[in-house]
């Protein structure tokens, strides 16, 4: 009884601005939902489907983006804000191994299967190696300084990057080879699908199936786990930290630089200032769905993607960006532990 | 003599963990006040509660007659507790001086407009602030060290310093976590010199502490807890004649 | 002795004092110094001056937030462009054009205020529910807060003018005002005087004016029980709110200041402009103003000044005249063929002098916190702070809580 009386009060008390702030909030998503709806009545099912499947091929990227600051976030509580640089670094160096792999704009057929996939490899190597001396030279040295510090020096890793880019292609958009296939797959009726979307989305899933097996499973998986819940408890169970955090950068930049090749065959577009602002969409995206959390940031990306597809199709592109910078706000205020719950280092 | 602080079937409750478990005492005031118990029985999730820390899962907490349930922190100092932590929570790179001004915040009365114009009257009340934080280092033994960066004192004095800060938020009820520990056992009996200067103020005293001995010697009452509840409550004599508390500490016997 | 003298000789080796004194005497000579240099025609090196003014104002606000209060704020453009925003409608004939249909004029040193005062508004509005995240979640709402504001104003259709922005705003007048030889013409007295472009030199003796006013009230808040508070809420927020501090209130009012202080910057950044437009406000700007800070030293004023006044040099003066001084040296040298560009690849190293604004910033940014993490000027506590931070790495591990 007693219990009861003072959950009431606790209620009672609570109707203050944060729950009203609360309402408002929901009842925004709300009058958001209804619109988004009765528009797509409106614009018929093929549209519908086309939108879709351009949203989660979107979300595809994001989330391979977002798997990458949610590890790290979840390993070592930084925003890694280079990561979308690194992401668009994938891209650059992918467009300038191409020659070397005897790929060119025109290549087709069969034959670009093993070399493509030579082309992932070396991509992922190097935007990993990047990724792990960003930490060695910037993080690992401020890993005990005041919060600010790190968080600084990553913003500046990121100008760093995308000053080196500019510098070496300009802000000029680059224009990337267009090998995935073209046609539409049928889905009954009208309705049909872009083949291009399936096998972004498809790609993007296996390479997060393998992470997800890696995580599980592998020796290194695991102490990748234990470093994240525990640091010390970690370290004096003989788990080398720094290795298993430099692990932490290599495996998400390898995820950021394949998320770029990916990017460049679906949007056949790439420049150098694009990292910053997807990087944020994929940030967005891990918060959204747990920071630290990975099937969070998966998640999280496919329904950042089709929210911000949603968008662009049945409202404007000029409000899509607010909308998602909205999205980051109103979950870190209102739910900071994201859709399936945050992971993050216990204190 | 009337409860200054009366604790009325508080729990707190982390998730599936039960820290505290429907504990009720009352503090009379003017009394040393101590609360006792093996580690990890809940004694500073209870000081935590009080100061507004945290919420109490269930329960109420009066001080001086009203309900100070749920109030955050700064509320509860404002209203006249204040408190010092077991693991010395002190503004190290502010001089000692700084730290106990700072304990003032409370009580001043310059608003945004007087800070920013440095107006007479916040010109005269910094200057009483400063006068005031000096008396009150004085008192605890560190008026040769104001200058000093917190950082840089002694383990004792720092430990002292947090009792200055404390007390210049101007209590009526004094919660000291753990206040004696590490001590030498000349330090240790400072400290209850320094508890009695306190009393001697109008201030009631409240403390966690480890050490028997200055708790029997030093307290009016006792509150013992065990693994959250409370198992036994009295003068320095029944407490220590208690069988619940004889085994708390001591393990039940085959 | 006297007072100026006792002042000197206790201050002789105080680094605060010494950069204070340096502005001041630098200040007041710029004028003369750069007429005599330029042989005359030197008024508009002293507009650019005053641009850089309106950075170290904002450096000066930013410093409050992050310095003081700790709080990090990468959105701090959104508070200068909504600053400019507010000059813009309320100072000019643009309400006219909406359907509001009635133009307002607020005098220019009025309009400052409001522009002041919506800031802070919104920095209010903005912090209530945010300023209790943890220091990184703070930083990204920031950050977000930062890029909507600009593109919600690009969006504003009629209201904000749109892409184009608004132009023609009010500029500054005064019921008189001095012209002279620092712009060629004849010591007099000119009464009902508009601030043009003609002489900059009365936009720079203003802002000279306003950086002063605001580095005394920022400087008596931080002697003060707010600037206490501010630290001790840095330092341990924890012990701060048990020491009865309201630790929200404490940074709302930090986070306020900031904002108000970086939107009326942006509304003086509107007048002297004569024109707002989104493309303006970019994080870039967030960015800059948050370097300049790290560059000289956070949590000092002398130091956010200092920061600002090197960082705008080599970003609005050594870097733009960069890539046309390295052609030349290339040519000099010999090494001609570096500045023949190729459309497919190498586009003359002027061209990529001129591009690396981006790779400078990181340089700047990394390198401090890597191997100066105090600043150029640093405060006194941040001195404190570092002596010991290779102690702390290697001392007890966390202790638990009872």
């Amino acid at each position: 009884m007693a219990e009861t009386v003072q959950r009431l009060r606790g209620t009672f008390f609570a109707l203050n601005v944060n729950s009203l702030l609360n309402l408002v909030g929901l009842l925004a998503i709300l009058v958001a939902l209804f619109a988004t709806v009765q528009r797509v009545f409106e614009s018929g099912g093929t549209y519908f489907f086309q939108t879709l499947g351009f949203g989660l091929a979107e979300g595809a990227i994001f989330a391979l983006v977002a798997l990458g600051y949610t590890m790290v976030y979840g390993i070592i509580e930084l925003i890694n804000f280079a990561h979308g640089d690194v992401f668009t670094l994938g891209a650059f160096f992918s467009l300038a191994m191409m020659p070397l792999l005897g790929l060119t704009p025109s290549s087709s057929g069969a034959g670009i299967i093993l070399p493509m996939l030579g082309l992932f490899i070396i991509t992922m190597l190097f935007c990993a190696l990047v990724n792990i001396t960003i930490e060695r030279v910037a993080y690992r040295p401020l890993r005990h300084a005041p919060r600010l510090a790190p968080l600084i020096t990553a913003i500046g890793m990121s100008s760093l990057l995308e000053g080196a880019m500019f510098i070496w292609r300009g802000p000029f958009n680059l224009s990337y080879p267009d090998y995935l296939p073209e046609y539409q797959i049928p889905l009954g009726g009208d309705l049909t699908i872009a083949a291009k979307a399936v096998f972004v989305i498809v790609l993007a899933v296996i390479l997060m199936v393998v992470l997800t097996i890696f995580i599980n499973r592998s020796t290194l998986g695991k102490a990748m786990r234990a470093t994240a819940q525990d640091r010390d408890a970690a370290q004096l169970m003989g788990i080398n930290i720094n290795r298993t955090i430099a692990a932490t950068f290599f495996i998400g930049a390898a995820l950021a630089g394949a998320g770029g090749i990916i990017y460049g065959l679906y949007y056949n577009s790439v420049a150098a200032f694009d990292g910053f602002q997807y990087g944020l969409y994929a940030f967005t995206a891990a918060v959204f769905g747990g920071i630290g959390n990975i099937p969070g940031a998966a998640l999280g990306g496919f329904m950042i993607g089709v929210v911000a597809a949603m968008s662009d199709g049945y409202f404007t592109v000029a409000w899509t960006r607010p909308l998602i910078f909205g999205i980051l706000i109103f979950v870190l205020v209102f739910r900071p532990t994201g859709l399936l719950g945050m992971r993050v280092p216990e204190k | 003599m009337a409860p200054i602080l009366r604790v009325e079937g508080v729990s707190k409750r982390f998730g599936g963990l039960v820290a505290v478990d429907n504990v009720s005492f009352e503090v009379n005031e003017g009394e040393v006040f101590a609360l006792i118990g093996p580690n990890g029985a809940g004694k500073t999730t209870l000081f935590n509660c009080v100061t507004g820390f945290y919420e109490p899962t269930l329960g109420t907490i009066a001080f001086q007659g009203s309900d100070i349930t749920g109030f955050p922190p700064h509320r509860t100092a404002k209203a006249g507790i204040a408190r010092t932590f077991q693991n010395i929570r002190l503004f190290d790179y502010m001089s000692a001086v700084d730290n106990v001004r700072l304990g003032h915040h409370c009580r001043m009365h310059s608003k945004l407009w007087d800070s920013l114009f440095k107006t007479p009257f916040e010109r005269r009340e910094e200057r009483e602030v400063i006068e005031h934080s000096m008396e009150l280092l004085q008192l605890v033994g560190l008026g040769k060290h104001a200058d000093s960066y917190a950082r840089n004192l002694a383990y004792g004095q720092q430990r002292r310093l947090e009792i200055a800060r404390a007390l210049a938020t101007n209590p009526k009820l004094l919660l000291l976590d753990e206040p004696a520990a590490g001590f030498t056992p000349q330090e240790k009996g400072e400290l209850m010199q320094l508890v009695q200067v306190i009393l001697g103020r109008g201030i009631t005293v409240f403390l966690i502490e480890h050490d028997m001995r200055v708790v029997m010697q030093a307290s009016k009452r006792i509150v013992v807890l065990d693994h959250g509840e409370k198992i036994a409550e009295g003068t320095p004599a029944e407490v220590r004649s208690n069988q619940r508390v004889i085994e708390a500490y001591l393990g039940k016997s085959a | 002795m006297s007072a100026l003298g006792r002042w000197i000789a206790s201050n002789r080796r105080n680094p605060n004092a010494i950069a204070y004194t340096v502005f001041i005497i630098a200040a007041l000579l710029y004028p003369t110094i750069v007429q005599f240099w330029t042989g005359g025609s030197g008024d508009y090196l002293v507009g650019i001056a005053a641009d850089g003014g309106i950075y170290m104002l904002m450096a000066i606000g930013l410093n409050v937030v992050v310095g003081f209060a700790g709080l990090l704020d990468l959105g701090y453009a959104a508070f200068f462009a909504i600053g400019s925003y507010t000059y813009a409608e309320v100072a000019s004939y643009h309400l006219g054009v909406t359907p509001i249909g009635h133009a307002l004029h607020i005098p220019f040193w009025f309009a400052l205020f409001v522009g002041m005062f919506i800031a802070a508004c919104a920095g209010a509005l903005l912090g209530a529910p945010t300023l209790r995240l943890r220091g990184d979640y703070l930083a990204i709402v920031t950050l977000g807060f930062g890029e909507i504001v600009p593109i919600v104003f690009r969006n504003g259709g009629i209201w904000t003018g749109g892409v184009p922005g608004i132009s023609g705003l009010d500029v500054p007048s005064l019921p008189g005002w001095f012209q002279g030889p620092w712009i060629n013409q004849a010591f007099a007295w000119v009464p009902d005087f508009r601030f043009t472009t003609a002489n900059l030199t009365a936009y720079y003796v203003l802002m000279c004016f306003l950086i002063g006013l605001s580095v005394v009230l920022v400087h008596n808040l931080y002697n003060s029980r707010l600037g206490r508070a501010w630290m001790a809420v840095r330092e341990d927020e924890t012990a701060a709110a048990a020491s009865g501090v309201n630790t929200v209130t404490v940074k709302l009012l930090a986070f306020s200041i900031g904002a108000a202080t970086s939107g009326f910057a942006g509304a003086f950044y509107g007048a002297k402009l004569s024109y707002v437009s989104a493309e303006n406000f970019s994080f870039i700007v967030s960015v800059t103003v948050l370097a300049m800070v790290v560059l000289g030293g956070m949590g000092n004023i002398p130091g956010a000044m200092l920061g600002s006044a090197v960082l705008y040099f080599i970003l609005f003066w050594l870097l733009p005249s960069a890539p046309t001084q390295v052609e030349n040296l290339a040519s000099a040298l010999g090494l001609d063929f570096l500045n023949k560009a190729d459309p497919n690849g190498w586009p003359g190293i002027a061209e990529e002098v001129s591009r690396s604004k981006f790779v400078i910033f990181g340089l700047i940014l990394v390198g401090i916190m890597l191997l100066r993490p105090q600043g150029l000027l640093p405060s006194q506590i941040r001195k404190q702070e570092l002596k010991h931070e290779e102690h702390d790495a290697l001392t007890a591990p966390r202790q638990l809580q009872g």
